[in-house]
Parts: structure tokens; sequence; C-alpha cells
């Protein structure tokens, strides 16, 4: 049961507090920080637990990309605290993408912690997989937009795409508050959302609480020195927020704070999100001394109609890869050149038995980490490092490839070669490894909506005290 | 007087914007001198793409950011991130060309 004080909370004279334990669930942050946090006596515990940070591959698969255990540390924490202190906890984008398996792989983690704690409390859970036909009809009725620059969204796209999540708003999750929830696992949700629910649902202004759920989703990264796994407190009022650190090596700064705003983010004036967009171009900073941080002025201007963001990702084909390296200076004058006609070499080989895939080469020490955007076009190392990578329809196919290029290019006498016995080190014996499928972005398209079914809410009564 | 970009930012970094786009922030350390490269417009679209070798139309904005002493800039990403023959997921490695920046403040 959460507390009536929280509930009774007046936005016009009380001030609202959210503990944000860390930037992803499961980066774990100091105890000490954590205990300062629940004796500021906070009125909500909310985390985000996603990013497409780590790439098109963990919504796919559904498969979560940070660790079990850590994400089991960290929640062991806020619901041990949570219950403990009458606080809602809120965690959203559960599995780090928010579709079923991901939501299923952390609630199993939530009930394991009841069991072992033998806690009593009500479960909320919102799902934000979305019905593929839903997609459809919008599709047929023009409504879907494509973000960034891509393609228009297709049919062939959305029967491809394993799992389709959008990013809800604080809608589903006040529906679960109003339900009584005491932890509520949300899937997949704009970042702020876990944090703003509940002051929103309260009556506090939407713009502050919305702003204020954008730093805190970060945790204490907006601090300086700024850490994604340290904790941070929010104090929500009628007109301001406040941020403040909850570790003595931090302090909320003009700079790390304004630094924040710009982060990861396309346009730092207007922040878009579910059912609107963040206009800060009237923010007001202001350091107000020990370390604390206010911020007042945001505004919220809302969208007609309210679009959700669709998320999806699917399976281009299957990798092999090889790592190795070369210490030869002729080589590696000429490594563009040697590697064309390796590959062309590989192919007129696989063409023959009509094998196909595509090639790449990462190579390291000239433009391995930046590729295309590489302006560079000469190699100043002595050494160099060769990632061979193959992607084709299947893991055998892959393999196949991988090697025939692995020893093409071993063996490839390149013009004045004199190092005749081989051209490449590999660490590893095996040399070639079998990544499994590869996945790539297949839908990142607004989906216009008109109420908030898409994200059921479920009730489950967990009861594990003796 | 020529500046180096390094002795006048104290950050430049990049990340993704999105799978499909990357931004780049540069912050300043000081107000005048952000205010300078602003109002001469020294960090601009063609020099970006200069810098990168890259098509004009590929870099989307530049944005200055007062509250911060920053410039943003907001670029297409031609391979998504994790697609085959991506080089960096994050996009947090593509920031050395900036460094190079020198201008006359």
């Amino acid at each position: 049961m959460i507390k009536d004080e929280i509930l009774k909370k007046k936005p016009q004279t009380d001030p609202f507090k959210i503990l944000s334990p860390t930037a992803i669930l499961g980066y774990g942050f100091p105890q000490e920080s954590f205990i300062n946090g629940i004796n500021e006596k906070p009125d909500l515990i909310a985390v985000d637990a996603g990013s497409t940070d780590p790439g098109p591959y963990y919504l796919g698969a559904g498969v979560s990309f940070t660790d079990r255990t850590g994400v089991k540390r960290d929640l062991r924490y806020m619901i041990k605290a949570g219950i403990e202190n009458k606080i809602p906890v809120v965690i959203s984008s559960a599995g780090g993408s928010g579709a079923k398996p991901h939501m299923d792989w952390c609630e199993n983690i939530i009930l394991e912690i009841a069991k072992e704690e033998k806690l009593n409390f009500k479960l909320g859970l919102i799902y934000s997989d979305i019905d593929k036909n839903v997609i459809k009809k919008s599709i047929d009725a023009g409504k879907i937009e494509a973000m960034d620059g891509i393609a228009p969204l297709t049919k062939t796209a959305v029967d491809e795409t394993p799992n389709i999540v959008a990013q809800m708003g604080v809608e589903p999750i006040i529906e679960a508050l109003k339900k009584g929830c005491d932890i509520i696992l949300a899937g997949r949700a704009y970042d702020p959302a876990p944090f703003s629910a509940l002051p929103i649902m309260l009556g506090y202004d939407t713009a502050l609480a919305t702003h204020l759920g954008k730093i805190l989703e970060c945790a204490a990264i907006a601090a300086d020195p700024g850490s994604g796994s340290d904790c941070a407190l929010g104090i929500l009022k009628k007109d301001s927020f406040i941020l403040k650190p909850l570790s003595k090596d931090r302090v909320f700064t003009e700079q790390s704070v304004a630094a924040h705003s710009l982060y990861e983010k396309s346009d730092p004036m207007f922040l878009p999100g579910p059912g609107g967009t963040l206009d800060l171009r009237g923010v007001t900073f202001r350091s107000i001394g020990n370390g604390e941080f206010e911020v007042s002025g945001t505004k919220f201007i809302e969208a007609n109609p309210y679009k959700i963001k669709l998320e999806g990702s699917k399976i281009v084909g299957y990798r092999t890869m090889t790592i190795a390296g070369t210490h030869d200076p002729i080589m590696i004058e000429k490594i563009d050149e040697i590697l064309i006609k390796a590959k062309e070499r590989a192919l007129s080989i696989l063409e023959k038995e009509n094998i196909k895939g595509d090639i790449f080469f990462h190579v390291y020490g000239k433009n391995g980490v930046m590729g295309y955007l590489e302006p560079v076009n000469k190699v100043f190392s002595y050494e160099i490092g060769i990632l061979i990578e193959v992607v084709a329809k299947t893991q055998e196919i892959a393999n196949t490839i991988c090697s025939i290029v692995r020893s093409t290019l071993l063996h490839y006498g390149y013009e004045g070669r004199i190092s005749t016995a081989g051209n490449l080190a590999f660490p590893f014996s095996p040399s070639d490894i079998k990544m499994g499928p590869v996945y790539e972005f297949s839908i990142y398209h607004l989906m216009p909506i008109d109420d908030f079914s898409l994200f059921p809410v479920y009730t489950k009564e967990i009861n594990f005290k003796e | 007087m020529e500046k180096k970009i390094t002795d006048v930012a104290k950050v430049i970094r990049s990340k993704n914007s999105s799978p499909f786009g990357l931004t780049f922030d540069i912050i300043f350390k000081d107000l005048d001198i952000y205010m300078k490269v602003k109002e001469k417009n020294l960090i601009n679209k063609e020099m970006i793409a200069s810098l990168y070798n890259i098509d004009v139309n590929t870099v989307y904005k530049i944005v200055y950011f007062d509250p911060a002493k920053a410039v943003k800039i907001d670029m297409k990403r031609l391979i998504a991130s994790g697609s085959p023959g991506d080089t960096d997921v994050y996009g947090a490695q593509q920031h050395g060309p900036l460094l190079n920046i020198k201008f006359d403040l």
C-alpha cells in the first residue's frame, strides 16, 4: 500500500521528491547514496531500464543488454525500500528493450526477490508490444510517419520484425497507479515517464515533471563529476524543480546540468515525446548552494494527434568474424589495394559455388573506428588490426565465406611481398568466431493513437509474507 | 588570433541521437569565446562537411545553445547503429576530426 501522505500531496504547497538510483537498471549504485536518498523520504523511486544505444540485437532477439545479477541487485534495494516505506516503485523499459520477453525476464527477477525477501505487494504490468494488425491499418490509412529520414514503413517490414514495441507516455503508468499498484513494471516507455507519471497524476506541472524526469532518467550523469551509476534526487515544486546529489563527491552545477540537456539529443531546445514536446527556450538554471540546482521555465507543447514512437528490429543474416593483425610495413603501405584484391579473389571462388554474402574489413589503425566518416586516408601505425566480418543468409554460409576470405588473405601474394609464410597474425585458435543472428533496426516510426488501450495494464497480488 | 578548439573547449563528444543519427557537442570553457564563435558562425555545416569529407546535406543542423556555451551538430548516419558495416554502435568515437578545428577570433 502506498502511503496516504504521498497520494494527498498538494502541488501548490508540497514538494514531491523522486529518487533515481541509477541511469540504467543494472548499472549499480553505491549503497550509501541509496540510503541517503531513502533518508530524504522520497515519494517515488523510479528507474529507466532501457535504451536503443546498444544496438538492434537486444530488441529483436528478446534479450536484455544488462546482466541479470546486476539488475537483481539494484531491484532488491529498490523493492525492499519501496515496500518497507510504502513508496511506489516504477520500472520502465523492462529488460532494456521493453518487449514481452524482456518483461517476462524482469518480472521473473521481481518475483524471485519477493520470494527471497518474503514480500507482499500489488504488482502492475504494462505491456508495450503493438499488435501488427493495428500498425498495418495505420499504414493503410497513411498515418505512419518515418523518423530521421528513413524509409516509409511497409507491411513486409512489419511482418519481418519479431518484437514491435512503442514508447508509452505517462497515461498507462497513471492507470496502474490508480489501480493501487505498489511496484510497476512497464514495457518500453519514454524515458521520463516512470518519473513524471505520479506527480502528473497528482496535479504537478506536466512540463516541469517531464523535464525533471528527462534529467533523472540519467541519475547522476547530469552532476559533476557525472556518473551513470550513482543516485540523484529530484524535488518537484509548484514553479520549479531542484536537483540534489546524494553523494558528497558530486554537485549539480549550471555547466553540468546545461551540458546534460545536450546529451544524446538532436536539439536541446525542443524535446519531443509521446503526446507533446518539451520547450526549453525559456528555461532558467540557478545554483542554490550545497551542490543543489534549481530549474524553472520549462513549457510543454501538447501534440494533436497524440503520437507514439514504434521501434523494431529484424534479422538480416548471420555473422562470422575473424580477428587478425599484420606488422609487415610493405603490406600496411598497400593495405587498401590488398584487401580489395583478396576480396575479389575470394568472391570469384565463392561465385562459382553460388555462395553469396557481404564481406567487411574493419582495419584498426586505419579507419576501423570511423569507417566512411574517417577523413584521414593514411596509416601511421607500424601494426594494424584487421577484423574480417561476414554476414550471410545462414550461419553455415557465413562460416564458409569467412573461412575462404581468411585463408585467401593469409596467403595472398601481393606485389612486393617478401614475407611469404603468411600475411596475418591470429591471436586465437580457432580463428573464426560464429556470432549468430545479425539484426538491424527496421522500424523507427511515429504512429498516431486515439486512446491508450494499446498499453494494457494488468495487476497481480504477490503474497510471500508468512 | 588563431585558437585551437582544444584550448577553448572543455567537452568535445559524439553520440547516437537515434539509431539513424549522430550528434556532436562542443562545450566551450569561456562565454566570450563561445559568443564570438556564435556571432561569426565559425562552426557551420560547410566546415563540418569539409572536416569529415562528407556531403554537406548529411549535416542536418548546427544549433548554438547559450545556456551550456555549446554548439550542437546533428548529422545523418549513413549506416544505422549496429547494421552490417557499422563501426561504432553507440557513435561515441566519431568526434576525432573536430579536435582539429582552429579559428581566428
